[in-house]
């Protein structure tokens, strides 16, 4: 078998080694374990998992290890692997009601059933860098309060039972759409649209949702649930007749509750925005609902009038994959493209001066 | 099916799942089936980032067997980094034979170059597609521009390049110059410079084109007329360079500006190396042969 090799072969090898090299840094350092990394760095496996698409902490740690650190990039090893995985089914929509809450609080209720839960949350500590944890300073356990229940029912059911909100809305098609196997198509459905917020980027999201907060597509949201906890993920087996439980995922939901002044077909009542992802990803989650109901604009006869309405804007571009890949492509070699160019502005250059400084004949003939 | 094992995983042959290929197989097909028509398929994340040539690899590594030959350049060379990146991952995943010769290869990938060499009949031009929308750059939106498509409706396109020859006497494309296929679809052909646009019309290769981000593939079947656009007192015209390439003496051929040291020294060679090679091969000579940059 011919190969052909060329000395961009023995460049690219060298470059790998030595990034190999600087990951590894002092080698007198331990190396970092991915138990380490999961159970330390959870946050940012968690944020791997939900935008690499793929629920597997031991993956998402090798990635974050592989990537430096580069959280994109760890991000586009889970799902270059994850694509590659045969697709057994869909599993049964998960019950997010029935979860094993760790973290449950609303902003429209003081108190309600199930009651308000911390867990473990970044609110309301200082932002005081804390020296203590530089070392290995023995840490209390901490278990879950005496008497907290493990479920509730979620907030929109409240309101719901009155007709104060509108219903959770049905699927558009029997089954729901999938992002990873059919080409997206504009105007979405809500469901293919819930897909690539939920995968897309942190920063965009909140920026977007940020946004609207601002008054670009201002949408009075309320936070009227966010819960973070464990729910079964079933799977249905034709040949039992009966959905049998496959695992336990952890998730982020957020409902945010938003006014509606009410239409011509629906009374005046309030709206949802839905944000679920992932691990404990609360702001993402809250982001995406924002952005949810913003884009909702269409479908409740609002008017389009900001970047995050625009469903084709947001979900074409939330993808960070896709926009660091696009942006770093500038990076590849373009010097035929830009030949041309080069080419073409010499050209008009002579012309330009040639019009600006006309030689003697043509300044006769022009008089 | 050949597998490769790995650690974690053990990848198909030439990457790709059997059904994806076949979902890709699928959208070439129909493709072809109408000429210039962006079909829209499920791109797959591939193991090298969006817009690095993720729509050609899917769209080869659908097509490619054993028996196959490789050749793979970017910007005409077989030897930039990005093309080695991709001849190497074919080489590994799909065991298929790769080489740098135009006329031995039966499958070629290419980012921005048609080659200069005349491609014939059973090869196979896969394109890596940043942009396929040749109307893009005019109207931003997907939903308006598949309506554009439909209805034949292209005379933004027509204005913008009427609008070139007002402000600047002349169109001022120079890369990624529209076509029109089989009179029918208004056609990006990728950023390859409008030079090579006149290699595609009657191609007696079949040309596919990826973009994997954008999610599409579109193709020019053998044999069919693709016309640049143009206006009929302003013809579509190709740049043209004063000098021949300085290694192999080659007249008619996209060339490459080499700067040469800091005192505006420039020599232009043949953008196309496996061209280049092959003629010095046979002993043309240019003026700088075996000079600044010759092997």
């Amino acid at each position: 078998m011919y190969v052909a090799v060329k000395g961009g072969e023995k460049a690219i090898r060298n470059a790998h080694r030595l990034l190999a090299d600087r990951r590894r840094g002092d080698r007198s350092v331990p190396a970092l374990t991915l138990a380490q990394i999961a159970g330390q760095l959870a946050l940012a496996v968690d944020r791997v998992m939900s935008e690499g698409a793929l629920y597997d902490r031991d993956l998402a740690a090798l990635a974050i290890k592989q990537a430096r650190g580069d959280m994109i990039e760890a991000i586009f090893l889970v799902r270059a692997y994850r694509t590659t995985l045969p697709r057994f089914g869909y599993s049964e929509p998960v019950d997010t009601g029935a979860m094993h809450i760790e973290r449950r609080i609303s902003a429209t209720y003081k108190d309600l059933p199930g009651g308000q839960m911390l867990g473990p949350t970044f609110d309301y500590t200082h932002r005081l860098l804390d020296p203590e944890l530089a070392g290995d300073a023995e840490v209390p356990g901490a278990g879950r309060g005496e008497g907290e229940p493990a479920r509730a029912m979620r907030v929109s059911d409240i309101l719901a039972e009155d007709g104060m909100i509108e219903g959770d809305g049905d699927a558009a098609t029997e089954t729901p759409g999938d992002i990873t196997r059919e080409p997206m198509e504009f105007p979405m459905e809500r469901d293919t649209r819930l897909q690539s917020l939920s995968r897309g980027d942190e920063g965009f999201l909140l920026a977007l949702a940020y946004s609207t907060q601002r008054g670009y597509a201002r949408s009075h949201p309320f936070a009227g649930e966010i819960r973070i906890g464990e729910v079964e993920v079933a799977v249905d087996m034709p040949e039992l007749g009966f959905a049998v439980t496959v695992g336990r995922v952890q998730l982020t939901e957020c409902q945010m509750i938003n006014q509606f002044k009410g239409s011509s077909k629906a009374p005046p009542q309030f709206t949802r925005g839905y944000g679920l992802v992932f691990g404990q990803s609360e702001r993402k989650a809250m982001a995406m609902a924002l952005c949810d109901r913003a884009m909702r604009a269409r479908e409740l006869g609002e008017d389009i009038v900001a970047p995050a309405q625009d469903e084709e804007f947001v979900v074409s571009h939330c993808d960070n994959v896709q926009a660091s890949g696009f942006v770093e492509h500038l990076k590849l070699p373009h010097y035929v493209d830009f030949q041309a160019e080069l080419e073409l502005v010499r050209t008009t250059r002579a012309e330009h001066e040639s019009r600006r400084d006309p030689g003697p004949a043509v300044a006769e003939a022009a008089e | 099916m050949t597998m490769q094992p790995t650690d974690l995983a053990t990848y198909n042959f030439a990457y790709l799942d059997e059904q994806t290929k076949r979902m890709i197989r699928r959208a070439i097909l129909k493709a072809i089936a109408i000429p210039g028509y962006q079909v829209p398929f499920a791109s797959r994340e591939m193991p090298m980032p969006y817009g690095w040539g993720t729509g050609g690899v899917q769209v080869t590594a659908s097509i490619i067997g054993p028996d196959d030959t490789l050749k793979v350049i970017d910007q005409g060379a077989d030897d930039t980094t990005n093309a080695v990146s991709i001849r190497a991952f074919f080489a590994k995943v799909a065991e298929v034979s790769t080489t740098t010769s135009t006329a031995d290869a039966t499958i070629i990938q290419t980012r921005h170059r048609i080659p200069e060499e005349k491609l014939g009949e059973g090869q196979i031009l896969v394109y890596q597609v940043p942009i396929p929308e040749p109307l893009r750059f005019l109207e931003p939106r997907e939903t308006e521009t598949r309506k554009m498509h439909a209805l034949e409706d292209y005379g933004l396109m027509h204005v913008k390049l009427y609008e070139d020859i007002a402000r600047n006497g002349h169109i001022a494309t120079t890369y990624a110059y529209p076509v029109k296929i089989e009179g029918r679809y208004v056609m990006d052909p990728s950023p390859t410079p409008k030079f090579d646009n006149p290699k595609m019309d009657q191609s007696e290769a079949l040309q596919l084109f990826g973009a994997g981000r954008e999610k599409r593939i579109y193709a020019v079947p053998p044999y069919t007329s693709v016309v640049s656009l143009d206006f009929e007192d302003y013809p579509f015209e190709v740049n043209r360079f004063d000098q021949p390439c300085a290694l192999c003496g080659a007249e008619g051929v996209y060339l490459d500006e080499v700067v040469l040291d800091d005192r505006g020294g420039r020599m232009f060679v043949c953008s196309d190396t496996d061209h280049c090679e092959k003629r010095r091969a046979a002993g043309h000579k240019g003026t700088m042969a075996g000079g600044e940059i010759g092997q």
